[in-house]
């Protein structure tokens, strides 16, 4: 963050300080744009991209030499065997490739930088002179960072559903019950895929925020964050912590694939929403004591 | 806050302190408050939700048995959790060695769709399926896995077993006798409902066992009543058998089997969402999505020589019943698809003999390594008139392998075991 963004974004605030609700919109927008302007989150961005790329290109070479489908055994990420008949599966494939890891750990690195890397920068006393207010400045990086949520995943699954039409026929699909749905409704089912999985993210980004209230180093933050997740993901593996398993963020993320049952199963989408709600109702709230206390010393 | 600021003793600056500390304090009630609602509600609302059996008017189990028996549900969607605590150890196949009696199991490699395939999967652990009928001749029965499912699909003349994760594909036709297996009045049927299940139950009704009404229970959001079945004879495994009965339709919606060493069911199987409304016509249609890799039934003859003939519904069905044999051995003694195993003691204390005719079980030291003391801790060495063998225990069935190659199987305790094999000789 430089000196002239600081300038500009309490400059831009100059004339609305009485009308303070517009105020709140006019901040999120200059966050959005710092966000999404920085050179880290573009590059995050082309990394999760290229994801369904590779995805593709592989089954494609894999599957051009005449041999039978990918993954005869059925293993690999999930759908990953539909792909060479539709396209659209692409999608789905690229989606539960990314979001164990890839996804969370931008998002982490975008959560974790939010308040510690402005306090890094120096930068965070200047944002708190402009008459924001601290809850409103925490509730702005929040919304950028889940904002930062649901643009990743819609970067893959668009990079996706791209590189699937032009490698794959697309088409009407069959859901995993068994039953066939037209390309239209496959489509409206892979945009409810995103959504779910923008929003199965929402835990993580507030995590990652709590974090980063906590340390004046934003590498620090990423850090921690991005070693929960990775804690998290290898405890949810051993069987004999199943009893807390269910508690964690990341149990119920792959559930988004009960969207292609035919009739929707959505006990598991449920708890997931749930769980996410309650990390960011926890984290956020947590995040929020902790950054109204905090001395700003940077 | 007034003691403090009416406290001679403090001086200004210190309240202003404690103070700014308590404020800084009272904001982590914040996130405390939310985890503790969280923990309250999931704690509280299955406890609410489940408080409070329906009340329904008083009804004896034979009255209850009939009801059952009159029950003609055609049309019902839903789905159904299957919990099954063997207490073996979680290693694939074992189960399946187990559940077919030692009697060799043809392992299907075919198809990964193909429906026998499937079914030692259930045999430990929760599984949910979805069920779904419409008359005789529209059936399908989903086992929902991590992002995939395996579908059984019986539509007409058709029979088609779906597994998303390998994209493959398996199809066999039904002839029509067992286009007709909707009826009730066919109890050779294995059991795979809960309908099933209590039939055959309810076909070992006799003097070693007590049937009796045993209050009433939600499941699945329905009034039902407790159908309790208890063994009056001592020496089996099973310590209850609990069926929830559908008030209204008869339907059974839950069946339970707890052992009798006590502990967690053995079988806890039941609806947790249920239906009767006609489910939507295209759920039963099936064709193979393009690529798919499709096996028909034919084809799997050469693989899987041990299992003969077709690998039909009805096929599917008997192997379910295997998997879960502690009934057949109650319910229908001297019946066996192959083998002809005979059958020692009556009722519950049913003990399956089977004559591998080969040498046995191999102790521990003959295989050595980590093989053989894998197989040790597995078995028990066991000694009597028989001669000596080796006892597999789980929680429900039990079997004495004897070291002259004979198997006697049987939802009874070890020393039951003993004593049918004592009695053969």
């Amino acid at each position: 963050m430089s000196q002239a963004e600081v300038v500009r974004r309490t400059g831009a605030t100059e004339g609305a300080r009485k009308t303070s609700p517009l105020w709140t919109f006019g901040l999120l927008r200059s966050e959005l744009l710092t966000t999404f302007r920085r050179w880290r989150t573009l590059a995050l961005l082309a990394v999760l991209a290229a994801v369904p790329i590779l995805v593709g290109i592989a089954v494609k070479i894999e599957t051009s030499d005449g041999a039978g489908g990918p993954g005869g055994g059925g293993g690999g990420p999930a759908f990953i065997s539909q792909i060479t008949n539709n396209g659209l599966f692409l999608v789905f494939t690229a989606l539960a490739a990314t979001l164990p890891f890839f996804l969370p750990m931008a998002i982490g690195v975008i959560a974790g930088d939010a308040i510690a890397g402005e306090a890094n920068a120096g930068t965070l006393r200047y944002l708190l002179v402009a008459p924001a207010g601290r809850s409103r400045l925490l509730l702005t990086k929040y919304a950028t960072t889940m904002a930062f949520c649901l643009v990743a995943t819609l970067v893959v699954a668009v990079s996706a559903l791209t590189v699937g039409a032009l490698l794959f026929p697309l088409g009407d699909l069959t859901t995993i019950s068994g039953t066939r749905i037209s390309f239209a409704e496959g489509l409206l089912r892979a945009l409810l895929i995103a959504l779910v999985v923008a929003a199965s993210l929402i835990g993580v980004a507030a995590l990652g925020l709590f974090v980063s209230t906590l340390t004046n180093s934003g590498i620090a933050a990423m850090a921690t964050t991005v070693g929960l997740l990775i804690t998290v993901q290898i405890l949810d593996q051993i069987p004999q912590l199943h009893a807390i398993q269910p508690y964690f963020f990341s149990h119920y993320w792959l559930s988004f694939a009960d969207l292609m049952r035919d009739p929707v199963y959505w006990d598991e989408l449920v708890k997931n929403l749930g769980i996410q709600a309650l990390y960011a109702g926890a984290f956020g709230s947590a995040a929020w004591a902790r950054f109204m206390a905090k001395d700003i010393t940077a | 806050m007034a003691p403090y600021a009416s406290d001679d003793s403090t001086t200004a600056g210190e309240v202003d302190d404690l103070r700014a500390g308590r404020r800084k304090a009272a904001r982590y009630v914040v996130p405390v408050a939310v985890v503790g609602v969280a923990a309250a509600t999931i704690g509280l609302v299955p406890a609410i939700a489940d408080s409070g059996d329906p009340d329904l008017p008083e009804i004896t189990a034979q009255q209850l048995i009939e009801k059952i028996a009159q029950s003609d549900v055609q049309q019902l969607s839903g789905t159904f959790k299957i919990t099954t605590d063997l207490g073996l150890p979680d290693l694939g196949g074992l189960e399946s060695s187990f559940a077919s009696g030692a009697m060799g199991s043809g392992s299907g490699d075919g198809s990964s769709a193909d429906p026998s395939a499937k079914l030692t999967e259930l045999a430990s652990g929760t599984h949910t399926l979805r069920v779904a009928l419409d008359g005789e001749n529209k059936q399908k029965l989903s086992l929902l896995e991590n992002a995939s499912e395996y579908s059984l699909i019986h539509n007409g003349k058709d029979i088609w077993g779906y597994d998303s994760k390998s994209n493959e594909v398996f199809h066999g036709t039904a002839d029509e006798a067992q286009a007709g297996k909707g009826k009730q009045g066919k109890p050779e049927e294995a059991p795979a409902t809960p309908k099933d299940f209590t039939e055959e139950v309810l076909k070992a009704v006799d003097d070693t066992t007590s049937v009796t009404v045993d209050g009433t229970a939600h499941v699945a959001g329905r009034d039902a009543y407790r159908l309790l079945i208890k063994p009056k004879q001592s020496g089996t495994t099973v310590g209850a058998i609990t069926v929830a009965v559908d008030a209204k339709t008869g339907m059974p919606l839950k069946f339970t089997l707890t052992p009798s060493s006590g502990g967690a069911a053995v079988i806890d199987a039941g609806f947790t969402q249920v239906s009767f409304a006609k489910p939507a016509a295209s759920t039963f249609d099936f064709t193979p999505p393009k690529g798919a890799k499709v096996t028909e039934e034919g084809e799997l003859e050469g693989s899987a020589p041990e299992h003969g003939g077709t690998k039909s519904e009805d096929e599917f069905r008997k192997e379910l019943e295997k998997e879960f044999g502690g009934s057949k051995s109650e319910g229908k003694p001297g019946k066996a698809p192959e083998g002809g195993p005979e059958v020692i003691g009556e009722g519950w204390n049913s003990v399956a003999v089977f004559d591998t005719g080969g040498e046995g079980v191999p102790s521990g030291a003959e295989v050595g390594g980590d093989m053989g003391g894998f197989l040790d801790s597995l078995g028990d060495k066991v000694t009597g008139k028989f001669g000596s063998g080796t006892v597999f225990k789980t929680r429900l069935i039990n079997a004495l392998i004897t070291d002259d190659g004979k198997v006697y199987v049987g939802a009874v305790d070890k020393d039951a075991l003993v004593k049918a094999a004592d009695s053969a000789k």
